[in-house]
């Protein structure tokens, strides 16, 4: 057995195109999913029973599902619902997007939750309304100690945008088996993908060590 | 009778030297209260002693018998298996106790019976139980640590390290966690070992309890011994300065 | 344009779904027992005070964290056999990848219990004579164990969501058996339906345990590791 990467830098472009790929659905995912989850976490925080309880429902259902079932429910089964196709892109973003947004609404919630009600006495004494200080008082504080689990939920976006190549969207490790299949070099073609997974998740990962160390430091 | 001599002991943490040369010996039967500031070294030589820290320099001869052996760059190297002997023969009780919470007060004691000595639990557990009773403890045998008061503790304490049949017995600030109410029970104790003649060392704070108990005294200032002798030499006439000034900063000092 | 929904066809296959779920769980309680026995493995030569033990414990850990696990089934299902030249079968690929992935998770589960573990503890054993390893399984490792359980069951929550990925390389697990079902019958509405609702009890139910678990803990004032 010859490792025999030349047939993997031959297809280059073919690489090119699925990184961004993967860079565009993880950006959409990326934005959905933690900006949903601010939103989601705030309706698991408030007391509104109408907030409450979507909120709890939505989260319970998306963090106790598999994505890759969300995915393909929302490719195969949704469109029979709706006057239209759906596309691979928007289908997995669907799955990726609320999944994240169920499992983010939770470090919200605890980051939120995990601030002294002085805080909000302090706030309040000096005349905020709730929107005012959750947002100036609150949550900049809570975002120091949420950073590290939102960090994660990053990377475990980035993985999880593999999984919209069950759909056939096109990103790195859809083009990783097409590659394979059209050179017959699955060793090198899917080494290559891992690899470059690693070098675009390695400096991500190291960066969540160093927040979450910064983080045990300082408390 | 020689038990313990100590030749030239130096200890270093990264750049700090905690231990500078300590010459010790110690004879069976004898009990050596060591007295010193925060940070002078005391926990540090008596975990040298039983080799919870490895010495860095200078040797530690047991029973005659010097521990390991001449490495090719001067420094001594030990095995394992010689050191797991040493902590039988030289037992050592805790300041904060160390008992093993998800075990009770019979298996804490038992605990070095059964896995370190192999012994068949029925022996170990009567053995363990004479431990208990020895120490005001027969009726807690089945509690577990967190049911326990910080003195009943410290005498679990005590009987787990009597079990494993020491020649020696080191305690480190065995009352310092304590409420001042449950000091005398623990020191009781001690008190009753050492009129059974039992060979100990001693770091403490409890200055009266040491001028009773102990047959010498060390003062330990910047890892090496500052001044040593009988109790009334040392606690009464000291001579040098500073354990002058030592002696003075502990009011409650009493005899 | 009301659709209508009917359940009828995807229920005659219920036999199909129970052997779908059957082998989900069969997937998953084969990779958490492996992973659990190598993560504990991977804990204790990462903590190991030599570097060549250590380090490729901690290089093994770090590659399956930072590596999408739909990749790293596809390097063991396509890329693996040909290098090492033997068949694997889905199941077998799965259960590799799968136990190593959550192997390098368990194995930082594990290193944050022990670690988590004061060193008086180490003193206390080794103060009556134990070796480091008679200390680690007598007095360590069971305290660190109970501080260990959420984490661990969270983990073994997301092992079992993780194995769906094994339908993209046609074991019949229960989202495989959905995708023919659904081809058979002409449903996917429905026969996805049923079987995201079949994962959500399921799961849902592991979740609710281990949530009762967590807070029977915390009641007991013990402290957990994360
Ligand atoms: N494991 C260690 N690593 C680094 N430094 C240490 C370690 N153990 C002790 N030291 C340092 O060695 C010095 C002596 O410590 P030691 O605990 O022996 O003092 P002590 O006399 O017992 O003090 P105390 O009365 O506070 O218990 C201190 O400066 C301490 O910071
Ligand atoms: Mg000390």
């Amino acid at each position: 057995m010859r490792w025999d990467f030349a047939s993997v830098f031959d297809n280059t472009d073919a690489l090119l195109v699925g990184a961004a790929g993967t860079l565009r659905i993880f950006a959409i995912c990326l934005v959905l999913g933690l900006s949903l989850g601010l939103l989601v976490g705030l309706g698991r925080y408030s007391r509104n029973r109408w907030l409450h309880i979507p909120a709890t429902v939505f989260v319970e259902f998306f963090r106790n599902t598999p994505v890759l079932v969300q995915i393909l429910w929302f490719y195969f089964a949704l469109p029979i619902l709706l006057p239209f196709q759906i596309s691979p892109l928007a289908a997995a973003s669907l799955g990726i997007s609320l999944n994240s947004a169920a499992f983010s609404a939770e470090i919200y919630r605890g980051g939120i939750q995990s601030i002294e009600t002085g805080q909000w006495d302090g706030a309040r004494a000096l005349g905020m309304r709730w929107g005012q200080a959750m947002r100036r008082i609150i949550l900049p504080q809570a975002l120091k100690r949420m950073l590290p689990a939102l960090t994660n939920r990053a990377i475990e976006i980035f993985k999880m945008s593999t999984l919209a190549s069950a759909v056939a969207y096109v990103e790195l490790l859809q083009q990783g088996k097409l590659i394979a299949s059209l050179n017959y070099n699955p060793i090198e073609a899917y080494t290559a993908v891992a690899v470059i997974f690693f070098v675009f998740l390695w400096p991500l990962v190291q960066f969540s060590y160093f927040l979450e160390r910064r983080l045990r430091r300082d408390e | 009778m020689t038990i313990l001599k100590v030749t030239g002991l130096t200890k270093r943490f990264g750049t700090t030297d905690v231990l500078r040369g300590i010459d010790l010996e110690v004879a069976r039967g004898e009990r050596i209260a060591i007295l010193g500031a925060s940070g002078s070294g005391k926990s540090t030589l008596l975990r040298c002693l039983n080799f919870m820290e490895r010495p860095g320099g200078g040797t530690i001869a047991l029973d005659g018998q010097v521990l390991g052996r001449e490495g090719k760059s001067g420094e001594r190297t030990y095995r394992e298996n010689e050191l797991i002997q040493v902590r039988q023969r030289v037992g050592m009780v805790f300041q904060q106790f160390n008992l093993f919470p998800h075990m009770t007060a019979i298996g804490n004691v038992m605990e070095g019976l059964r896995t370190v000595r192999g012994m068949p639990k029925p022996e170990a557990e009567a053995r363990a139980r004479k431990e208990l009773a020895r120490v005001g403890l027969a009726e807690k045998a089945e509690t577990y640590p967190a049911h326990l008061s910080g003195g009943q503790k410290q005498r679990v304490a005590i009987a787990r390290a009597l079990a494993m049949d020491p020649e020696m017995l080191l305690f480190d600030e065995p009352t310092s966690a304590l409420d001042p109410e449950l000091v005398g029970e623990v020191l009781a104790v001690i008190l009753a070992l050492a009129e059974e003649g039992r060979t100990m060392m001693l770091v403490t704070h409890e200055l009266g309890f040491a001028y009773h108990v102990a047959t010498r005294i060390i003062f330990l200032a910047d890892g090496a011994i500052h001044e040593q002798g009988s109790p009334d030499e040392v606690l009464k006439n000291p001579k040098k300065e500073r354990t002058r000034a030592f002696l003075a900063s502990h009011k409650q000092f009493s005899f | 344009m009301a659709y209508q929904w009917d359940f009828a066809p995807v229920l005659a296959n219920a036999p199909f779904l129970a052997e779908g779920l059957a082998n989900t769980l069969k997937i998953t309680g084969t990779a958490l027992v492996c992973g659990v026995v190598l993560g504990l493995a991977l804990a204790l030569l990462r903590l190991s005070p030599r570097c060549f033990l250590s380090w490729p414990a901690g290089f093994v850990i770090e590659v399956f964290r930072t590596t999408p696990p739909l990749v790293q089934l596809f390097w063991f299902f396509f890329a693996l056999p040909i290098l090492v030249g033997i068949e694997m079968t889905p199941f077998v690929a799965g259960a590799v990848t799968f136990s190593i992935q959550s192997a390098s998770f368990f194995a930082e589960v594990f290193r944050a219990g022990i670690q988590s573990i004061e060193r008086g503890q180490w003193d206390g054993a080794r103060a009556i004579g134990m070796r480091h390893d008679q200390a680690l399984r007598r007095i360590i490792l069971p305290q660190a164990v109970k501080r260990m359980i959420p984490a661990f069951m969270e983990r073994a929550i997301e092992l079992m969501k993780t194995t769906t990925l094994i339908a993209t390389i046609s074991y019949a697990d229960l989202l495989f058996a959905a995708n023919e079902i659904s081809q058979k019958t002409f449903r996917p509405l429905e026969t996805y339906t049923v079987v995201a609702l079949i994962y959500f009890v399921v799961i849902f139910l592991a979740s609710q345990v281990a949530r009762l678990v967590e807070l029977r803990l915390a009641r007991s004032g013990e402290s957990t590791v994360h």
